[in-house]
């Protein structure tokens, strides 16, 4: 530290009292617009408001409440009420930060401004995007924004999740449940697969006699040694994985009939899950962060983007190496961002980061597995630190698996306060 | 700007050096799971303010597999000797 904590704050005093200018600002404390109020854009806003009060932290978020989709599987299974998933920006405003409820509608990258819904304009010297994802609509062919009304993708949690759970509650016991899982890559890798157990849970108990097919087009997922023994312990004839190269891939949907289409067949469900391709959201298109994948490269320590100088981007809508799409990824991303962000503002250079992933998922309400990983920019990239991370131990007693499903939950409320709380 | 500084009495405060200064690498991704507040309800234990010793012996056990961890046993083979003091005098500084 070169400052000392008392000069720190004599410093802030003074600015606060409008005496002392900011090095590259002008009279002005330093703008940061944050567009996406999720895991990832939420945490920036708060951390950045943390590390230096001075910053004036805008957070531009069209949703007056968040549903989170971690544990959003829990609801579609009947295990859990989406009220539990939901969040509002009241402390998030309490911190100090603007909270803009609006949609981000363009993006000057050389004027440094945001343009919202309404038309209004907000100037900043440093830009977050935390968009999330997109549907890329049309991609599958068949499945649209219409759709996804009669086979739910419930990829963003809200009114999706609840019509799948509908869906499954008004089913008659013997039906077939179908979820189709994309590509890589997408967000929560291992979701398909926590929620292919949670539905195969609401059968076992509500249904016994359904049967549940996931149409892959993978041919390995995340945690799939874990999910496979635990789905043959478990689930046992009620739950068929199909991979890619058994013809797992679908290539179109039919909504009026919920038909699946692959190339060896037609199954026609009573229930279809449909998880689609997916790209960045919409904003990151718009600014010009996005590449021709659909997602944003970034640079590794500060999170800014490689199209666009004075843009970050963080959670879901980076490519960000070896981290998977998940709530704690972007949580981590988000914070480190926040004091690269910081540092950038205050005319020095931020120093070499590590991340931290842990993502839990249930297989049962009573049975949780889960990967952890640890990441360091390599080569340009944030790559795996070599010899760390890794899942849940391929044998172990189910008092090991009920405490991860313990420690998933507590996780939920511990990033969620932290957070939103 | 500097003049102005000195001029309300600041003396040669550099003002690039007025940030805050950054969390060690890897210090901010621990309150993923670790609650930075003491009003929520986890097993995981709140780091905020522990002995600095006692985080870097809980580090050193987990990843040398001294100490059976869920997750820390996989988290903390990612971290060097001098990355765990960095963040163990990190956090018992934060309240």
């Amino acid at each position: 530290m070169t400052t000392s904590r008392r000069e720190f704050l004599r410093i802030g005093v003074a600015v606060s009292a409008g005496l002392l200018p900011l090095p590259a600002f002008g009279q002005a404390a330093p703008r940061v617009v944050i567009v996406g109020g999720g895991f990832a854009g939420a945490s920036c806003a708060r951390a950045l408001r943390h590390t230096d009060g001075r910053i004036a932290v805008t957070l531009v978020e069209p949703n007056a409440t968040f549903t989170a989709c971690p544990f959003s599987n829990a609801v579609i299974g009947g295990l859990r009420e989406i009220s539990a998933q939901q969040f509002t920006y009241e402390r998030v405003a309490a911190d100090g930060i603007t909270v803009t409820r609006a949609n981000a509608t363009a993006v000057d990258a050389s004027a440094r401004s945001v343009t919202l819904g309404n038309g209004a304009r907000l100037a900043y010297d440093r830009l977050v995007l935390a968009p999330g994802i997109d549907i890329r609509w049309g991609a599958l062919a068949g499945y649209d924004e219409a759709a996804s009304t009669q086979m739910p993708h419930a990829w963003k949690a809200g009114e999706q999740t609840l019509l799948l759970r509908r869906q499954l509650e008004a089913m008659d016991d013997g039906g077939l449940v179908v979820i189709s899982a994309p590509a890589n890559p997408f967000r929560c890798p291992p979701g398909p697969y926590e929620r292919a157990s949670l539905i195969a849970h609401y059968l076992k108990t509500k249904k016994p006699k359904s049967k549940l097919i996931v149409l892959d087009a993978k041919d390995a997922f995340s945690k799939q040694r874990l999910f496979q023994s635990a789905w043959a312990e478990l689930y046992p004839g009620l739950l068929e994985w199909v991979p890619l190269s058994k013809g797992g891939k679908v290539i179109s949907v039919d909504p009026a009939t919920r038909t699946l289409v692959t190339d060896f067949g037609r199954h026609q469900a009573k229930v279809a899950n449909v998880i689609p391709p997916q790209k960045a959201g919409h904003i990151a298109e718009v600014a010009g962060v996005a590449d021709r994948s659909g997602w944003c490269p970034i640079d590794p320590v500060t999170f800014e983007s490689k199209l666009q100088p004075g843009i970050h981007v963080i959670g879901d809508a980076a490519i960000a190496g070896a981290m998977p799409k998940s709530a704690f990824a972007a949580n981590s991303q988000a914070k480190t961002c926040a004091a690269a962000v910081a540092t950038l503002l205050a005319g020095a250079t931020p120093s070499s980061p590590k991340l931290i992933n842990t993502c839990y998922s249930l297989v049962a309400p009573d049975y949780g597995i889960s990967v952890a990983g640890v990441y360091q920019p390599t080569g340009g990239q944030l790559a795996d630190v070599p010899g760390a991370g890794g899942v849940s131990p391929a044998e172990a007693p189910r008092g090991a698996r009920a405490a991860e499903a313990v420690l998933a939950e507590a996780w939920f409320r511990t990033i969620t306060s932290g957070v939103f709380g | 700007m500097k003049s102005l500084a000195a001029a309300i009495g600041l003396g040669t405060i550099v003002f690039a050096g007025a940030v805050a200064a950054e969390p060690p690498a890897g210090a901010v991704s621990c309150s993923g799971c670790h609650p930075s507040s003491a009003r929520v309800t986890s097993p995981v234990l709140r780091l905020n303010g522990l002995d600095r010793a006692a985080i870097v012996k809980a580090m050193q056990d987990f990843r040398s597999g001294q100490r059976t961890g869920t997750v820390m046993d996989r988290i903390a083979k990612g971290f060097t000797d001098e990355e765990i003091q960095a963040i163990a005098a990190w956090y018992a500084t934060q309240r």
